[in-house]
């Protein structure tokens, strides 16, 4: 590494933030959840996980959390992605292998568009965080 | 590649010495075995100060806080949390057991915290400077070697009110603009890391946690007051501490940030690191440079103070590590923000090592003019099984206790030492009704006895007299004339000691015979202990009515002092008793007197 001048410095602190910023629990107000069960990740869910990244990365976009979780139950329309979002129905996708992986991030994040032919359901009410009801 | 998942791991040396190294070996294994070392990224972070329940474990971006966790859950973190996205329940940290999803903000510790010097710690993994620069880091160097002459440097740490963090409060600014004034020429800053107090531990935790900060602000101190050459003394005793330093240097000289011409700027600055043996007085700053010349630590007089003439007779700065983790962040924020924080005299936050008999022990930062109250039962959650505080004791062995009836104090440097006690590095022991004063009084005396270097009469007499009177008193020989005797040399030790540590070695005892005179007395005049924690003062008896006979007593004493036939009342003999207590705490029926 060579000795830093005063931009080289300030281009190393640009670049870092980016990666630190993803670390980041504040201001994340979406959530993409993939479903990584078994038959999700045979079904390719970890490409859509990988994909999805990448692609709000390319898009330099921090606000959305993306997390792995278990299997949704719908093994039929696997791999499932579910979707919650400020202003918009939360949603599970099903069959979103990695171009419709992307779909997600460009339509139903950035466009604030439903994505046709892959919604499957609204996710099911929690019990845990939600008892009463 | 780039991560999706972050697992930190605090490397604290408290959750370090609760198996955190093994601990973080094992995740890193598990990652690696679940084929994950592309998309998790294991961290080892400086310390996330809830060290009452270490190790801890926190997952990013999810902020999920896991507390007490060991080296065997790191499989069970991999598979379920990290794999199937399902929160690992029974290590959450929940105080009212209600097992719901707990995140930082949902756990008391955190909530009236303020973190300036540790705002690093636990966030960024402190032996990559990238993390630290992705922070911020080194922004205020830049702003202070592009932007700002030295003078604006001393200007802004002046107005922004910061006092020294190592016990006296001297203000930082002032300090700077004493040592710049003096004619050019070689100057040294010098960084005084040699942590002393028993239970203090702010320093280790913030050079632990976040070195390049330290790093940062000493250049930038050098630059302001014209020195081209840093000393970091610290004591050998810091082991973990000295080799994150040694890391962070060697990574800054690499990057051109220490060495010649920093950032291509006509200035030129290098730091070393100085280990001492760790002796109490060598905190002092006389002391403490004389030992990095190389000679035994002793203070000398001031003045010359070291900004006149320190290390080897030349200009010297020297603050503690917790001032200076603030001086970045004042010359990047300005001194409007930071004076923002606090009380009238003293600006800023103030770093506690929260320790006794609190049940949420742990490093804390909250602002200056927090009550005793808010630390005590809001961050630590009160006192332990329910009992009641007897007293606080702030500045480790140089403060004095504080009783309960200041609570409410904000404190600050001047509440403090109203009070009798002394803001110090940070040290603030919890005692409740089972603590002795006097006992406590003899501990924090023995201690600064040991530490005297023996140069000046006051201290090296003085404290001895102290703690042979206190001995007497808690052995049931004390007078009250004793008490009077007491005052006498405290008072004296305080006006004509050479240096901080016999001037305040008295401070345990003044403010304790202040406050807590009633329970000297029956020390004396009743040959009472009410805290049972004076063995000569204590007998133990069998009360017969009450003993069964079921000669658990007499099986855990150790002198075999206690006979009985079984299932007939039990006798101790008090002339073999050596009143260990052990048969009190083992008897079932309340049956051992203790009076």
């Amino acid at each position: 590494m060579a000795k830093l001048t005063l931009a080289g410095l300030i281009k190393l602190r640009e670049q870092k933030q980016k990666l630190m910023k993803k670390r980041d629990p504040s201001n994340k107000d979406a959530q993409i959840i993939v479903g990584m069960g078994t038959c999700g990740i045979a079904a390719g869910a970890k490409d859509t996980f990988n994909t999805i990244i990448d692609e709000l990365d390319a898009r330099g976009i921090t606000h959305v959390l993306v997390r792995q979780t278990g299997c949704m139950g719908y093994c039929h329309s696997e791999p499932t992605v579910e979707i919650i979002t400020p202003d918009m129905p939360p949603v599970i996708y099903g069959k979103v292998d990695s171009d419709t992986g992307k779909r997600i991030v460009e339509e139903h994040i950035v466009n604030k568009h439903l994505i046709d032919n892959h919604i499957c359901d609204k996710p099911s009410m929690d019990i845990i965080s939600e008892p009463g009801k | 590649m780039a991560y999706k998942q972050y697992i930190l791991v605090c490397g604290g040396t408290a959750c370090e010495s609760n198996h955190g190294i093994a601990l973080f070996s094992a995740l890193q294994t598990a990652v690696k075995k679940h084929g994950l070392v592309n998309d998790v990224q294991v961290v080892r972070t400086g310390c996330l100060g809830f060290c009452e329940k270490g190790p801890i474990v926190k997952i990013l971006p999810q902020n999920t806080f896991y507390v007490e966790v060991k080296p065997e859950d790191a499989e069970i973190i991999v598979k379920e949390h990290i794999i199937k996205g399902r929160v690992v329940s029974r290590l959450l940290y929940d105080k009212n057991q209600s097992k719901r999803n707990v995140g930082i903000e949902g756990i008391d510790f955190y909530q009236k915290q303020f973190r300036i010097v540790l705002r690093n710690c636990g966030v960024i993994d402190p032996d990559k400077i990238d993390e630290y620069i992705a922070r911020d880091g080194y922004k205020a160097l830049e702003k202070a070697l592009f932007e700002m002459k030295p003078g604006d440097v001393i200007d802004e740490v002046s107005k922004s009110g910061l006092r020294g963090r190592g016990g006296a409060g001297f203000p930082t600014g002032k300090k700077w603009q004493f040592a710049a004034v003096q004619p050019a020429g070689q100057k040294y800053m010098v960084c005084n890391a040699d942590e002393g107090d028993p239970g203090a531990y702010m320093d280790r935790s913030t050079l632990e946690g976040d070195p390049h900060s330290i790093l940062e602000a000493m250049t930038i101190a050098g630059y302001a007051i014209g020195a081209d050459k840093g000393f970091i003394y610290i004591r050998a005793e810091y082991p973990l501490a000295i080799q994150r330093l040694e890391n962070a240097i060697s990574q800054s000289r690499e990057y051109g940030l220490l060495g010649n011409n920093i950032l291509g700027s006509d200035f030129s600055f290098d730091i070393e690191i100085r280990l001492g043996a760790g002796a109490f007085v060598c905190g002092e700053e006389t002391a403490l440079l004389t030992s990095i010349e190389g000679n035994r630590g002793m203070p000398s007089p001031r003045p010359p103070f070291p900004a006149v003439k320190g290390l080897w007779g030349h200009p010297t700065v020297i603050n503690n590590v917790e001032t200076l983790a603030n001086i970045p962040v004042v010359l990047l924020k300005g001194n409007l923000w930071f004076s923002k924080i606090g009380t009238a005299s003293s600006k800023g936050t103030k770093v506690f090592a929260l320790t006794g008999k609190v049940n949420n022990s742990g490093l804390i930062e909250v602002p200056m003019g927090t009550t005793l109250r808010e630390i005590i039962f809001d961050i630590g959650g009160g006192i332990r099984d329910g009992k009641a505080l007897k007293a606080a004791q702030t500045g480790g062995p140089s403060g004095g206790m504080i009783p309960p009836q200041f609570l409410d104090t904000p404190l600050d440097y001047e509440n403090l030492s109203k009070i009798g006690s002394i803001m110090g590095s940070g040290g603030l022991i919890v005692m409740d009704e089972d603590d002795c004063i006097p006992d406590v009084a003899k501990f924090f005396l023995d201690f600064t006895v040991e530490e005297s270097c023996g140069k000046c009469a006051p201290c090296r007499i003085g404290g001895r007299k102290l703690l042979n009177y206190l001995n007497k008193i808690c052995n049931g020989d004390g007078t009250l004339e004793d008490i009077e005797k007491m005052q006498v040399i405290g008072e004296a030790m305080s006006r004509a000691s050479l240096c901080g540590l016999g001037q305040t070695a008295s401070n345990p005892v003044k403010s304790s015979l202040r406050y807590f005179m009633d329970e000297y007395k029956e020390h004396i005049e009743e040959k009472k202990c009410r805290a049972g924690k004076c063995k000569n003062l204590l007998t133990y008896s069998i009360d017969t009515e009450k003993c069964v006979g079921c000669t658990a007593c007499a099986k855990v004493c150790p002198v075999n002092a206690i006979a009985g036939e079984r299932k007939q009342p039990h006798v101790i003999d008090t002339t073999i008793c050596i009143k260990c207590g052990q048969c009190f705490e083992v008897c079932k029926f309340n049956a051992v007197k203790r009076s």
